[in-house]
């Protein structure tokens, strides 16, 4: 089977500082729904914006490819970019949407890729586009929010909103870059079940960049940690022990599990979270 | 009351006197104060003249009492010429000044495409409007159309320069979000970009627009249409009771142009 994400030697080096990313190898099958942690500055972000080719590689880094398609390899971002792209959603921290915008004009944008030149400069919509991005809406429980600006949202609105968009853009990779660090307790749950419901129902390869490991731990099956820009764990969420998080964050740390699930989160450490998520036990290596 | 911890001026420790700080502020004032000096001479200026000649404004003054009405009518076509000259040279403007504005902005096009076209705006605002006026009475004849390429040539200077000003100060992250979706370069700048900036560039244009009113009744002083070619020939034959009029009727027509552009403005931001 061809990979969601096939990633080979990447590293990455800001001006002269230590790298941000140092000979990151990692692949990703189709369907998996997989949690980036690390402390801060260990390279989550970095990382992702690669995949989508946001920003290249240095030039001694290996390739990256996207359901087979070359993003970039040896430093340099492919020429048909904007292709791959199409296949890549990206959910920001900031959300990123274009506040003066309706929400609806916002989703629809997910179709830009696909559309002609001449329609989407003055902003002109078939009905079945207009329809694909309501039911987008509503699947993320958006739809009577579709007529306003996107300014007048909610964060936790505007980040399902921007879900939205990565649904009508039929992205079958979703990279979701500390989706809900700016949120509230309540609106970052319901934005990650909509990531998870995505991931369950359309098969669509989730990976998410989490500061809460508590989140990570509830709604993820595989766990991939960063420290200092290298991958120190790889594996099921359930064989993540408080041991071991203490090694990827620093042993004074004081471990963030959010309130994903605040009575399930803190005892999952201890006691293997067996039977989680079935559908994914075969897909981790 | 003072409270106990608050501290008095007296407390605190006066910095030792910079001599280095000292000389250099009187360097400043003095150069500053050179200029204004070396300006006056150069500008001629002496206020005495105003005491002297009081008798000779006086007269000139009571001369523009009572304004003579009598020609209204036609003033007030003239003005409306002279509003259509603003109005085709403020869009004409507009028109060019949306992908000139994009291109000279350094956060959308490379250096060696937005500094060429920095330089050609700033020719365009370095020449004032009566000059172009002047040139394009020559080149297109008298009348209106002269006063609408003076202003359109100009106003793109300035408007152009404003509104890639505005591209540059936006926030790039709804952009980065178009583009994550795959969309083009274009794409991007029509649904990141100008959405982002549409309030500055409405606002920047009637500002322009009220200018260009303005400006519209002067280039008319050079042949080139509206309001300004009659001022001109009643200021020339010194029939100052007719020039009061038509000043009186310009002041008007900038206020209530003033007014519907701040009313415009609001619906916009």
């Amino acid at each position: 089977m061809i990979p969601a994400i096939a990633i080979d030697r990447l590293s990455k080096t800001f001006g002269t500082s230590a790298p941000a990313l140092d000979k990151v190898c990692l692949s990703i099958q189709p369907g998996e729904m997989v949690a980036l942690i690390g402390a801060s500055g260990s390279g989550k972000s970095t990382l992702l914006r690669h995949i989508a080719g946001l920003i290249p590689g240095d030039s001694e880094s290996g390739s990256i490819t996207v359901c087979g398609m070359h993003v970039q390899s040896a430093g340099r971002i492919e020429r048909q970019i904007r292709k791959v792209r199409r296949n890549i959603g990206f959910v920001f921290q900031q959300f990123n949407l274009v506040g003066r915008l309706s929400v609806m004009t916002n989703v629809l944008a997910g179709k830009l890729s696909e559309i002609p030149l001449w329609r989407s400069l003055p902003r002109v919509f078939t009905r079945n586009e207009r329809s694909e991005a309501l039911k987008a809406l509503a699947r993320v429980g958006m739809a009577e929010r579709a007529h306003q600006r996107a300014s007048t949202l909610s964060g936790g609105q505007q980040q399902r909103a921007a879900i939205a968009r990565a649904l009508v853009q039929g992205a079958k990779v979703i990279c979701a870059d500390e989706p809900i660090a700016s949120l509230d307790p309540e609106s970052a749950r319901r934005v990650m079940e909509a990531l998870s419901l995505i991931n369950r129902e359309d098969g669509t390869t989730v990976v998410v960049s989490l500061h809460q490991v508590g989140f990570a731990l509830r709604y993820c099956g595989r766990v991939v940690a960063l420290h200092l820009g290298r991958v120190v764990y790889d594996g099921p969420a359930e064989d993540l022990t408080t041991e071991r998080l203490r090694g990827i964050y620093g042993s004074d740390s004081d471990l963030d599990f959010g309130d994903a699930e605040p009575n399930v989160a803190a005892p999952a450490i201890k006691r293997p979270m067996a039977g989680f998520q079935p559908a994914m036990a075969g897909a981790m290596g | 009351m003072r409270p106990a911890n608050a501290i008095s001026l007296a407390d605190l420790e006066q910095p030792p006197r910079d001599t280095k700080k000292t000389l250099f502020y009187v360097l400043i004032y003095g150069i500053a104060f050179a200029i204004l000096a070396w300006s006056w001479q150069g500008a001629e200026i002496r206020p005495l003249a105003l005491i002297k000649d009081a008798g000779n404004m006086a007269e000139f003054g009571a001369d523009f009492f009572p304004p003579n009405f009598h020609e209204w009518r036609y003033y007030l076509d003239e003005i409306i010429v002279t509003i259509h000259i603003a109005i085709w040279g403020t869009i004409l403007a507009v028109i060019a000044a949306v992908p000139l504005g994009l291109l000279a902005a350094a956060n959308i096009a490379p250096w060696w495409v937005h500094q060429p076209v920095r330089r050609l705006l700033d020719s365009f605002r370095a020449i004032n409007e009566m000059v172009f006026a002047m040139l394009f009475v020559v080149s297109v004849g008298l009348g209106p159309f002269a006063g609408v390429m003076a202003l359109f040539i100009h106003t793109t200077g300035t408007l152009a320069k404003l509104f890639s000003e505005a591209v540059e100060a936006i926030d790039p992250q709804p952009v980065e979000g178009i583009r994550a979706t795959g969309a083009n370069q274009l794409e991007e700048i029509a649904y990141g970009v100008i959405p982002q900036v549409m309030p500055l560039w409405i606002s920047y244009t009637l500002y322009r627009f009220e200018a260009n009113v303005r400006s519209a009744s002067v280039v008319g002083m050079v042949g080139a249409g509206g309001i300004g070619v009659v001022l001109w020939e009643v200021i020339r034959g010194f029939q100052f009771s007719k020039t009061c009029a038509v000043l009186l009727m310009l002041i008007v027509t900038v206020s209530v142009v003033d007014l519907i552009s701040a009313r415009i403005r609001k619906l916009f931001i």
